[in-house]
C-alpha cells in the first residue's frame, strides 16, 4: 500500500495518505478520468438519481472522499463497496465534466493528448475526446471522438476498451466544443482513393466524387447563410492552406 | 543469434521476415527473386545491387572486411554472418565496419552495414512487386484473413481487417500505412514498431488489387456499411443534435456517406465520369477564390510545389 503512494505522487506527510481518488486515477486504464473536486461529490444535488444505479450511495461517497476507510467495513462487503465506488465515481464523472470546472480539467488533458490521437492519416494526429454512446451504464464501452473527421474510434488499448462509456456521457464532446470553440479544428477535405498502377479504382472514385458533391452542397448551404467556411474554425481547409499546413 | 549453416540453417529471407517489426512482410519465394525479369530496373535503385541480391539468396558475398585476408579463406564465414545480421544491424558490426572499413583499398566492396541496408532495401522493393503477383497476393490475403495487419480503429467499421499500403512507390519517402476497405480511408499503424517500415515496400497498388482480386473483402465491407449506414452519428448535447450552421456542427458527414434515397442514387449515377457541371465550378472556383484571400500566407506559398509526395495519396 505504501509504495502505491509514491507511485501516484500523493502527499505522504500524514499517516493517512492514500487518497481514494488518487489511487483510483493511478490504476492503469483510468487515464481518461480527471479528478473530481471534493465539493462537487459532497453536494447531494449533483448526485440526484444516482442511487438508482448503485446502492448505499452515502457510504460510497464517504469512501471516495476518504471520510471513512474501506478497511473499517466488514470484510465481505469490501469488494462490492470498492466496485460500486468506482461505478459511482464514473457516474459522477460524467456529470462533473459538463461543468465548467470539469471542462477545464478535461481541456488540460485534451491538450496533453491524454486521450490519444486520431489514427486517421489525414487527421494528422488530431487529439481525441472520450465519448459514451449511452448515458446509461453497462451498455457500451468508451469511444473516442475526433473533431477533425467527426468520427468515432475504438481506444487503442484493451484496458480502455472496458471502461464504460456512460462515465463520460454522450454530451461531453458537444459541450466541450461549445465551451472551447477556439479548439474546433479546420476540417480537411483530403480523402483516399485506392489506385492500381497509378489509376484510381472507378467505383471508389465515383463514390468519392459523389461525396465531394455532398460536401459541395453543404458548403453552398453554409455560404448562403453567410457563414465563412474557408480556413476558419469549423470550416474547411482551402487548397493553398492545405499545402502550407502539410509543410509545417 | 548465430546459426550454424550445417545444423539449423535459417535463410536470410526468413530471418528478415521474423525480425522485430517485420511482421507485415511475407517471405518472397526464391523462384520469384531468381527470375531476372521480376527485378527489372531495381539495379539502379539499390546500391551494391549484386551483393545485396546474393545476400538475400544466401549466396556467398565478399565484403570489405575480409579483403585484407586472403579472400578464399574468409568467404565462407562472412557469407553466413552477413546473412544473419539481417535487419537489426547490430552495433557490434557497426564498430567492426568503421574500424576495418577505411584502411583497405578495396574498390567497390561494401561493408557489412551498407550491405545489410541494401539487402533490406532490395528485399523491400522485390516484396512490393511480389505481393501484386498471384502467389504474393494469396500469401498476403492469408495474412489479411488472420488479421495480422490489425483492425480498423474506426468504431463503425466494426474491426474490419486492414491492408498495408504505401503512399508512394519510391523508397525513402513515407512509412507504411494501413488501408481499411470498409471506410476507404488510411490509418497510421497502432504500434510505433512499424514507423520505420518504408511504405514503398508495399506499394500504392497492393490494396486496390487485393480488394479486386478477392471480392469477398468487398462483400464483408458491404455488410458492415449496410448495418451501420442507418446509424446517423453526430455529436449531441443532452440528446439534441448540433445544427450544421454552428461551427461545431456536423461538417464531415459527407466523408462516410452512402447514397440511400432514390434522388441520391440518381445523383450518384451522375457522378459516373465526373462531377455534374453546376458543382464542377463550385469546387473548382473555390481554390481560385482563395488565392486572393490568403495574401498573408504568401511567404509560405513559394514552398508549396515541393511537397507532392505527401499529398500524393490524397489528391481529390
Amino acid at each position: 500500500m505504501s509504495n502505491g503512494n509514491e507511485e501516484y505522487g500523493t502527499d505522504s506527510s500524514s499517516d493517512y495518505t492514500e487518497y481514494w481518488i488518487d489511487l483510483f486515477l493511478g490504476i492503469k486504464g483510468n487515464e481518461y478520468y480527471c479528478d473530481i473536486d471534493d465539493e462537487y461529490i459532497r453536494d447531494r444535488f449533483n448526485l440526484t438519481g444516482l442511487n438508482q444505479e448503485v446502492s448505499r450511495v452515502p457510504t460510497l461517497i464517504d469512501i471516495i472522499t476518504d471520510s471513512i476507510d474501506i478497511e473499517s467495513q466488514p470484510e465481505e462487503h469490501r469488494e462490492v463497496l470498492e466496485h460500486n465506488s468506482r461505478i459511482l465515481y464514473g457516474l459522477i464523472h460524467a456529470r462533473f465534466i459538463l461543468t465548467s470546472r470539469g471542462l477545464n480539467k478535461m481541456f488540460e488533458k485534451y491538450r496533453n493528448g491524454d486521450f490519444g490521437y486520431c489514427p486517421r492519416f489525414h487527421c494528422s494526429l488530431h487529439p481525441l475526446l472520450p465519448i459514451g454512446l449511452h448515458d446509461q451504464p453497462r451498455f457500451a464501452s468508451v469511444k473516442l471522438y475526433c473533431a477533425k473527421c467527426e468520427d468515432l474510434y475504438n481506444p487503442k488499448s484493451g484496458r480502455h476498451a472496458v471502461v464504460d462509456g456512460a462515465y463520460f456521457g454522450t454530451s461531453f464532446p458537444a459541450m466541450f466544443f461549445q465551451t472551447f470553440p477556439q479548439v474546433i479544428p479546420i476540417h480537411t477535405k483530403d480523402t483516399y482513393v485506392p489506385k492500381v498502377f497509378g489509376f484510381k479504382l472507378h467505383d471508389y472514385s465515383k463514390l468519392n466524387r459523389w461525396r465531394e458533391l455532398q460536401r459541395g452542397k453543404l458548403e453552398k448551404r453554409l455560404v448562403k447563410q453567410g457563414i465563412e467556411i474557408n480556413n476558419v474554425v469549423g470550416g474547411f481547409v482551402g487548397k493553398n492552406e492545405e499545402e502550407v499546413e502539410v509543410k509545417k | 543469434m548465430s546459426s550454424d549453416p550445417e545444423e539449423d540453417y535459417v535463410s536470410w529471407i526468413q530471418t528478415f521476415c521474423e525480425s522485430f517489426g517485420h511482421d507485415y512482410f511475407v517471405p518472397v519465394s526464391q523462384d520469384f527473386i531468381e527470375d531476372d525479369f521480376n527485378l527489372t530496373g531495381l539495379s539502379s535503385q539499390v546500391p551494391y545491387y549484386r551483393e545485396a541480391l546474393y545476400t538475400i539468396l544466401d549466396y556467398e558475398v565478399e565484403t570489405s572486411e575480409d579483403q585484407p585476408n586472403s579472400v578464399s579463406g574468409a568467404v565462407n564465414s562472412v557469407a553466413t554472418t552477413t546473412a544473419t545480421t539481417g535487419a537489426a544491424s547490430t552495433s557490434a558490426t557497426t564498430a567492426n565496419a568503421t574500424s576495418n572499413g577505411f584502411n583497405d583499398n578495396s574498390r567497390e566492396l561494401p561493408n557489412k552495414v551498407l550491405l545489410a541496408r541494401s539487402a533490406e532495401l532490395l528485399y523491400g522493393l522485390i516484396h512490393s512487386r511480389y505481393i501484386i503477383s498471384k502467389p504474393g497476393l494469396t500469401a498476403m490475403a492469408t495474412k489479411f484473413e488472420r488479421n495480422e495487419f490489425g483492425s480498423c480503429p474506426r468504431y463503425y467499421c466494426d474491426g474490419m481487417h486492414l491492408i498495408p499500403v504505401g503512399a508512394t512507390d519510391i523508397p525513402g519517402h513515407e512509412t507504411v500505412r494501413l488501408y481499411c476497405p470498409c471506410c476507404n480511408d488510411i490509418y497510421l499503424p497502432s504500434s510505433s514498431r512499424y514507423l520505420n517500415i518504408d511504405g514503398a515496400f508495399f506499394g500504392t497498388t497492393f490494396p486496390g488489387l487485393l480488394v479486386k482480386m478477392f471480392p469477398e473483402i468487398e462483400n464483408q465491407c458491404r455488410i458492415r456499411t449496410q448495418r451501420f449506414n442507418s446509424q446517423d452519428f453526430g455529436i449531441k448535447l443532452f440528446g439534441f443534435k448540433i445544427n450544421e450552421l454552428s461551427s461545431s456542427g456536423p461538417r464531415m458527414k459527407w466523408l462516410r456517406l452512402y447514397p440511400s434515397t432514390e434522388a441520391e442514387k440518381e445523383e450518384y449515377e451522375n457522378c459516373e465520369l465526373g462531377l455534374p457541371d453546376e458543382f464542377e465550378d463550385l469546387t473548382g472556383s473555390e481554390s481560385d477564390m482563395e488565392v486572393g484571400e490568403e495574401e498573408e500566407e504568401e511567404e509560405e506559398e513559394e514552398e508549396e510545389g515541393e511537397d507532392d509526395d505527401r499529398t500524393m495519396a490524397s489528391e481529390n
